[in-house]
C-alpha cells in the first residue's frame, strides 16, 4: 500500500535512501543538510545499519567509500563547505570506480556564504571539482516528491556505473514541505559483483568491470594511482593512464542517452525554459498562470551527463530561456550545444525567481 | 603457511629503497598477523600516502590505498560496515600525523577497532626528503636546510591521551619485540597504535650524518629507553633525556570500543 505523507525534503531524501537500501551514513553536521544525517542517526540503528557522525566532511566521504569497498549502499550529505571539503576523496570514488551516493543541499557561497538560504552554485563543481578528468552523474530534486524518488535512484546509478552520483538539491526543496506518496517499494538494481577469476579492473562490454566486494576473498588492490586491470599500481605508462581516463569518463559520456532524465513539455514553442531544482517550481508556476501562451519547458532531471539530445526537440526554438540560482551555470552548458541565442536568467541572494520576473524576461525583445 | 604467503610476489620487486626499514616493519606485522591466524578474505589492509602506504599494495588482501592522511577515515568505514572484517593501517609520520592528525586523534577517540601500524622516519621520504611534524629539532631536510625548529610530536602520546586502547613503540631493531607488540595490539580490541621507529637512508640519514644504514640503526638502538626503565628513573627523581625514544608497551587498557566484532 502507498502512503501518503507530508515531508520536509530532507526527511524525503533519507527516506528514500532508506527504501533503496543505504545502510551506511557518513558525515558532518551542516546547514541546511543536517536533517539528512540526523534522519539517518535516527533510523538507521534501526535497520541494521550504520550511522557515523565523521570528524569532519573529509572524513565522512572517505568512509563513505570505504563502507562501499564492503558492498554496502553508502551515502552521506552535506553544502557546499562541506562539499568544497569532499573534492579529493571524490576524484578518488571516481578513480577507484567506487559506487556512492553525495547529497549537497546547495547555499549561497562562495565561502560560508548563505547557510540558510538556497543556491545553486555548485553545479560545475559537482562535475570538475576534483581534479584530473572524470564523469559523474547529477541528479536534480524539485520537489519534496522528488527528493524520495530521485535519492532512491542515486543509489541504482550508482552501482551500475559504479561511480559517485550526486544529488543536487537546494536549501529550498530540501526544507519545504509538501505532499509526498511513498511507494510500496522502489527499483533496486544491485550492484554488478565481479566474476572470480576476472581481472578486477577489466571492464565488461559497457566498460564498467564488475565489483570485486572486501571479504570475499578477491584479494584486490584498491588504488588511487593510475592503475591496470588488475588494480596494481603503473603510474607512469601514458597509454595505460589514457585509456583508464578515457573508460572513466566515456562509461558515462557514452550513456548519457539512457542516464538522461528530463521532460519535454510543448516541445513546438519558440520560446523555451530550461531549468533544474527549485527554479522548475516557477516555471510550472508562469505556465499554469498563462495556459495562452506556448510557453516550451525542458526540465531536467539528469545535469550532469547534460542531456544535449534533449534540446534537438524543441525544433521551433528561436531562443532558451535558463533560470538558474548562480550566474549562468549550465546557460552557458547549454550555449555549446546550440545555436540560438541563449538567455542566462541567474539570481543570487537565496531567493527563487518570482513569476513576475520569469514573464518580464520572456516578454523582453532580448 | 608464513608470513611470505601474504605476499602478491607478482608486485615485486617493492619500490623501497636499498636500506629502507619499512620491510623490516611489513614483515614483523605479517608476522604477527601470521599468529592471528587470520584468514586473507577476512583481512583488510588500509593505507594513505607515502613510502609506508604502499605496504597494502604488496600483500595478498583486499586492500585500500587511499588520499594523503585519509586511511583512518576510509578504514573506520570499512569496519563499521562490516565489524567481521579484520583490518590494519599501515602509515607513516607524515601521513598520520601531518595531514592525518585529526583523523588519527578521532580514531584513537572513538577506539574503532582496528590496527594502526606507523612506520616513523621523521622524514617525508616519498617526495624526497620534507621536514615532517615527527623531524627532530635541529635535523636537516630539505625544508628544514637550516635545522628543523619545531619541535616534534610524540605519536604515542598522543595516542594515549586521544583514548587508543593500545599503545606501543619500537623500532626497526627491535623486530622480535615489534612483532610480539603488533600481536598484542591486534589481539586488544579497540584501536591499537604501534610505533615504529625506522631508519630513511635516502631522505633522512644522508642528510643527517648517518653514512651507513647501519649508523641509524645504532642510533635508533642506542636512543631507545625502556618505557619501566623511564619510569623508574621518574620515580628516583632522575633526568630523563629528551632525546631519548621510550620504547615498550605503554598502555594496554580496556575502554569502550566502537565497531567490535559481533
Amino acid at each position: 500500500m502507498t502512503r501518503i505523507e507530508f515531508w520536509q525534503g530532507n526527511t524525503a531524501c533519507a527516506e528514500g535512501a532508506l527504501a533503496a537500501g543505504c545502510r551506511f551514513f557518513g558525515g558532518y553536521p551542516i546547514t541546511p543538510s543536517t536533517e539528512v544525517a540526523e534522519h539517518m542517526a535516527a533510523k538507521l540503528p534501526k535497520k541494521n545499519g550504520v550511522f557515523i557522525q565523521m570528524e569532519d566532511e573529509i572524513a565522512g566521504i572517505a568512509s563513505v567509500i570505504g563502507a562501499s569497498w564492503t558492498g554496502a549502499r553508502a551515502m552521506t550529505a552535506t553544502s557546499g563547505p562541506g562539499f568544497s571539503l569532499m573534492m579529493e576523496n571524490i576524484g578518488y570514488a571516481a578513480m577507484t570506480e567506487t559506487p556512492c551516493v553525495i547529497v549537497n543541499v546547495q547555499r549561497g557561497g562562495p565561502s560560508t556564504g548563505q547557510p540558510t538560504m538556497a543556491g545553486q552554485g555548485d553545479m560545475m563543481q559537482c562535475r570538475f571539482g576534483s581534479h584530473g578528468d572524470y564523469s559523474v552523474i547529477a541528479l536534480c530534486p524539485a520537489s519534496v516528491q522528488e527528493m524520495y524518488d530521485l535519492t532512491a535512484k542515486a543509489f541504482n546509478l550508482a552501482d551500475k556505473y559504479r561511480v559517485p552520483v550526486f544529488l543536487m538539491a537546494d536549501e529550498i526543496v530540501g526544507h519545504m514541505r509538501e505532499k509526498i506518496i511513498i511507494p510500496d517499494s522502489v527499483e533496486n538494481v544491485p550492484r554488478r559483483e565481479l566474476v572470480k577469476g576476472v581481472l578486477p579492473f577489466k571492464p565488461d562490454n559497457d566498460l564498467i568491470p564488475g565489483f570485486p566486494v572486501f571479504g570475499k576473498g578477491y584479494g584486490v588492490h584498491v588504488t588511487g594511482l593510475t592503475h591496470d586491470e588488475r588494480g596494481y599500481p603503473c603510474a607512469t605508462n601514458p597509454k595505460l593512464h589514457e585509456s583508464l581516463v578515457m573508460r572513466l569518463v566515456e562509461k558515462i559520456e557514452l550513456a548519457r542517452n539512457s542516464i538522461a532524465d528530463y521532460d519535454v513539455i510543448n516541445p513546438d514553442a519558440e520560446q523555451v525554459f530550461i531549468t533544474y531544482g527549485a527554479p522548475v517550481r516557477t516555471v510550472q508556476q508562469l505556465m499554469h498562470d498563462h495556459p495562452g501562451k506556448n510557453i516550451g519547458f525542458l526540465r531536467l532531471r539528469t545535469v550532469w551527463p547534460f542531456a544535449e539530445h534533449a534540446l534537438t526537440q524543441f525544433k521551433n526554438a528561436g531562443r532558451f530561456l535558463v533560470p538558474e540560482m548562480n550566474l549562468g551555470q549550465i546557460a552557458r552548458e547549454i550555449e555549446r550545444h546550440v545555436t540560438v541565442p541563449v538567455r542566462s536568467l541567474p539570481k543570487l541572494g537565496g531567493d527563487l525567481h518570482t513569476p513576475a520576473e520569469l514573464l518580464a524576461a520572456l516578454e523582453a525583445e532580448q | 603457511m608464513s608470513f611470505e604467503d601474504w605476499y602478491r610476489q607478482d608486485r615485486l620487486p617493492h619500490i623501497f629503497c636499498a636500506g629502507c626499514g619499512n620491510g623490516t616493519i611489513i614483515n614483523c606485522t605479517l608476522a604477527a598477523i601470521e599468529q592471528m591466524a587470520w584468514k586473507k578474505e577476512d583481512t583488510v589492509f588500509v593505507s594513505g600516502i607515502g613510502c609506508s602506504s604502499r605496504a597494502p599494495g604488496y600483500i595478498a588482501a583486499d586492500s585500500l590505498h587511499t588520499t594523503h592522511g585519509r586511511a583512518i577515515a576510509f578504514a573506520t568505514g570499512v569496519k563499521l560496515a562490516n565489524p567481521n572484517l579484520n583490518v590494519v593501517v599501515f602509515t607513516g609520520d607524515g601521513d598520520l600525523a601531518a595531514i592525518g592528525g585529526n583523523h588519527f586523534i578521532h580514531g584513537c577517540r572513538r577506539n574503532i577497532d582496528i590496527t594502526v601500524v606507523c612506520m616513523n622516519n621523521q622524514i617525508y621520504g616519498m617526495t624526497g626528503g620534507q621536514g615532517s611534524p615527527t623531524t627532530p629539532l635541529g635535523c636537516l631536510s630539505s625544508t628544514t636546510p637550516y635545522g628543523c625548529a619545531e619541535t616534534p610530536f610524540d605519536l604515542c602520546e598522543l595516542a594515549m591521551a586521544a583514548g587508543a586502547n593500545y599503545v606501543s613503540r619500537w623500532t626497526s631493531y627491535h623486530v622480535k619485540e615489534l612483532e610480539k607488540a603488533v600481536l598484542a595490539g591486534l589481539q586488544t580490541p579497540g584501536f591499537s597504535f604501534i610505533e615504529a621507529m625506522v631508519q630513511c637512508p635516502t631522505a633522512f640519514g644522508r642528510r643527517n650524518k648517518f653514512k651507513q644504514v647501519s649508523d641509524q640503526v645504532d642510533f635508533l638502538h642506542t636512543h631507545t629507553l625502556l618505557k619501566a626503565k623511564r619510569d623508574r628513573m621518574i620515580e628516583q627523581g632522575e633526568h630523563v633525556p629528551g632525546d631519548m625514544f621510550v620504547v615498550g608497551e605503554l598502555v594496554r587498557r580496556n575502554r569502550p570500543v566502537l565497531g567490535a566484532k559481533p
